[in-house]
């Protein structure tokens, strides 16, 4: 094994920067300077807002990630995706029904999915987008949610398709849809949201809406914990 | 005996009384029609253009299952893939033909489908049809327990059962394929000139007209020469020549409507599998009047 | 039939072999083979609906003329096969088709437009329909 290298050299823009090995793509751009004004969230890869696009010198490959997961290598391309041009259909959820067709409805452009996979490859949930935007054709909603459940909406499926489908907004409606008609109602939540209504935790309420900041964290640190 | 089996799209969304009868009828007869685990829609055209690569993908891909089947052992051996949807059965069968003769076009297909096993150009793609006239007709009739006596069926093929030549299920200037079956399920068979004539297949989204001229023409034909019925095996064909009667209706006074239905509900309804099986509920034209009035349900 | 080519004089010396060569490699089809028997034309279902009868499309591609690609012919052709069944010369009449459609698909055209298909139409027609429409008509 040779000696690990303490720095990579990166290309942002089409410039070099030697920046530190141990960084991700994001840390590495700001420390070489930039700040992000877009196109960086929560930073710990559960919002999708740093979607990025990259290759590495000698590969054809273009590869995708997120910038604040992504740990840079020796020789990426770098361009971030800020935003993803793609147009949200309008709908009223409740009026909507889970019908087979109610997908290709709100997103025909679906039909033109060619299963060249290249979605799955940009994802950098590692989901199967080309199985749920086909299970959206067959009007499958339950496959669709279940198969699209990590999905951040970073946009990077979207910007790869060659068929111009915006797959992560068909899968939010199929979530949507799946959540409101299709998924068993919980029984224990409906209890207690009857509970809550009828005003069985009022009272409750009222007292530690009453009591000082230190009652408050002497009552927190006695809590008990059951497991 | 074990077959895969392909359903395609539109048998799991507005097809459903096609596949629900198939797969009964096919069970009443002995065969086992797995459906492949993990799938995608086809494409329901052949890619014509001599450099196409892209739009084999998806029927490449859905051969490549067929493969993974036997991989995995849920099939033994067995490469006969098993189609309804008369477009998925001329598109998978089609590419299938293509690749296999194409080494050039196939070493570009693995290289877009990297994640895949490559394809080994096993699978044969068949229609269930076909199925059956090798099982043999005389089979088929011995499972009817309510023959379809009275009924006078006009089966309609359109185009890609049949078409182009080489790549049909049957001879495409004199089909008997479908004759022969009805005649197997008790019922009287219609032939006419046009059941071959396309119905304006993928025209129905942009020029419905054109459709319901070609639906007029075939349904009126096949009343003409006697028929109370049509049965047919492709989800689009029994859209443009069912749903798009209502069309018909308003462009061309004095047409009357006619039942359209797949040709596995007739099996299904001969083979005393009952009516639930058959979903002749969710035929546009509702069919079970004449039924009735035949004493069939 | 239409006045797409009405008084066009077609000199057979400037035959744009160009265009020729490009259906041909397109389409896979000896285009060449066509000596107009007109089979093809009779046996289309679609040329009341026609500006040009499939076997006039065939010798206007023969001629390298480029005009053919204005013909609303390929759009209405419905892919059904039976010209090809009918020609005596072995001709796939529809490949023929499929590569004009591609030409000009190829060069940012949709012939099918999607946002003027209305919803109540999408929740009526099967996948079956949108996908081969959009396969046949949009790139």
């Amino acid at each position: 094994m040779g000696e690990e290298r303490s720095t990579v050299t990166i290309y942002v823009m089409g410039k070099a920067y030697e920046v530190p090995a141990s960084l991700t793509i994001m840390k590495a751009m700001e420390y070489i300077g930039y700040r992000f004004v877009r196109g960086a969230g929560c930073r710990a890869g559960f919002c999708g807002a740093c979607a990025t696009l990259y290759r590495k010198k000698g590969s054809y490959k273009l590869e995708a990630a997120l910038a604040c997961q992504k740990v840079v290598e020796d020789g990426m391309y770098i361009a971030t995706i800020p935003f993803a041009p793609a147009e949200k259909r309008t709908y009223d959820i409740n009026k909507l029904r889970p019908t087979p067709n109610v997908l290709l409805e709100y997103y025909p452009e679906i039909a033109r999915c060619l299963s060249c996979n290249t979605c799955t490859k940009a994802c950098p949930q590692d989901l199967q987008v080309m199985d749920y935007v086909q299970a959206a054709i067959r009007g499958d909603i339950e496959e669709v949610a279940r198969l699209s459940f990590d999905c951040l909406s970073c946009g990077l499926c979207a910007m790869r398709c060659p068929a111009e489908i915006v797959p992560y907004n068909v899968a939010q409606l199929a979530r949507r849809l799946y959540a409101k008609y299709l998924a068993k109602t919980s029984e224990h939540l409906m209890r207690r949201l009857k509970e809550i209504e009828e005003g069985k935790f009022d009272e409750e309420l009222k007292r530690l809406k009453g009591l000082s900041r230190e009652e408050l964290k002497e009552l927190y640190d006695k809590r008990e914990i059951r497991v | 005996m074990r077959f895969a089996y392909y359903p395609g799209c539109t048998l799991k969304t507005t097809a459903r009384n096609y596949e629900d009868s198939a797969l009964a009828s096919a069970r009443a007869l002995g065969m086992e029609l797995l459906e492949l685990p993990r799938w995608n829609c086809c494409g329901t055209v052949h890619a014509l253009a001599k450099d196409d690569v892209m739009h084999y993908l998806a029927p490449i891909r859905v051969l490549v299952r067929v493969e993974d089947m036997n991989r995995e052992g849920i099939l033994e051996g067995n490469y006969r893939l098993v189609t309804l949807c008369a477009m998925c059965y001329n598109t998978l069968k089609r590419a299938n033909g293509v690749v296999k003769e194409d080494p050039d076009r196939m070493r570009k297909l693995h290289d877009i489908m990297e994640r895949e096993q490559p394809y080994e150009g096993k699978v044969e793609v068949l229609h269930l049809l076909e199925l059956l006239r090798e099982m043999g007709f005389e089979k088929v009739a011995e499972r009817v327990e309510r023959p379809l006596t009275g009924l006078r069926v006009a089966p309609y093929y359109g185009c890609l059962l049949l078409r182009p030549r080489g790549f049909g299920i049957d001879n495409p200037d004199s089909p008997r394929v479908m004759e022969d079956l009805i005649r197997a399920l008790g019922g009287e068979v219609v032939e006419f000139p046009y059941r071959a004539r396309c119905c304006g297949s993928y025209h129905t989204v942009e020029r419905k007209d054109i459709v319901a001229e070609a639906a007029y023409k075939i349904l009126s034909q096949a009343r003409e020469m006697g028929a109370e019925i049509v049965a047919l095996a492709c989800p689009l064909c029994s859209f443009n020549l069912s749903e798009r009667q209502d069309e018909v209706e308003r462009e061309f006074p004095g047409f009357r409507k006619i039942p359209v239905v797949y040709f596995t509900q007739l099996m299904a309804l001969a083979f005393g599998l009952g009516e639930d099986v058959c979903g002749l509920d969710q035929n546009h034209v509702d069919p079970r009047p004449l039924l009735r009035s035949k004493s069939l349900i | 039939m239409s006045t797409l080519l009405a008084g066009r004089v077609i000199r057979i010396s400037e035959r744009n072999g160009r265009f020729s060569e490009r259906v041909k490699a397109l389409s896979g089809e000896e285009i060449d083979l066509c000596f107009q028997c007109g089979g093809c034309s009779s046996a289309c279902p679609m040329t009341s609906q026609m500006d040009l009868l499939p076997s006039k499309v065939m010798r206007l591609v023969q001629l390298g003329e480029e005009a053919v690609l204005k013909s609303r012919t390929p759009w209405i052709c419905s892919t059904c096969f039976n010209c090809a069944a009918r020609c005596p010369r072995g001709i796939d009449i529809a490949n023929v088709m499929e590569a004009l459609r591609q030409m000009l698909l190829r060069s940012k055209f949709d012939h099918l437009k999607l946002e003027t298909v209305g919803r109540e139409e999408l929740r009526e027609i099967p996948p079956i329909a949108l996908i081969s429409s959009l396969r046949k008509f949009t790139s």
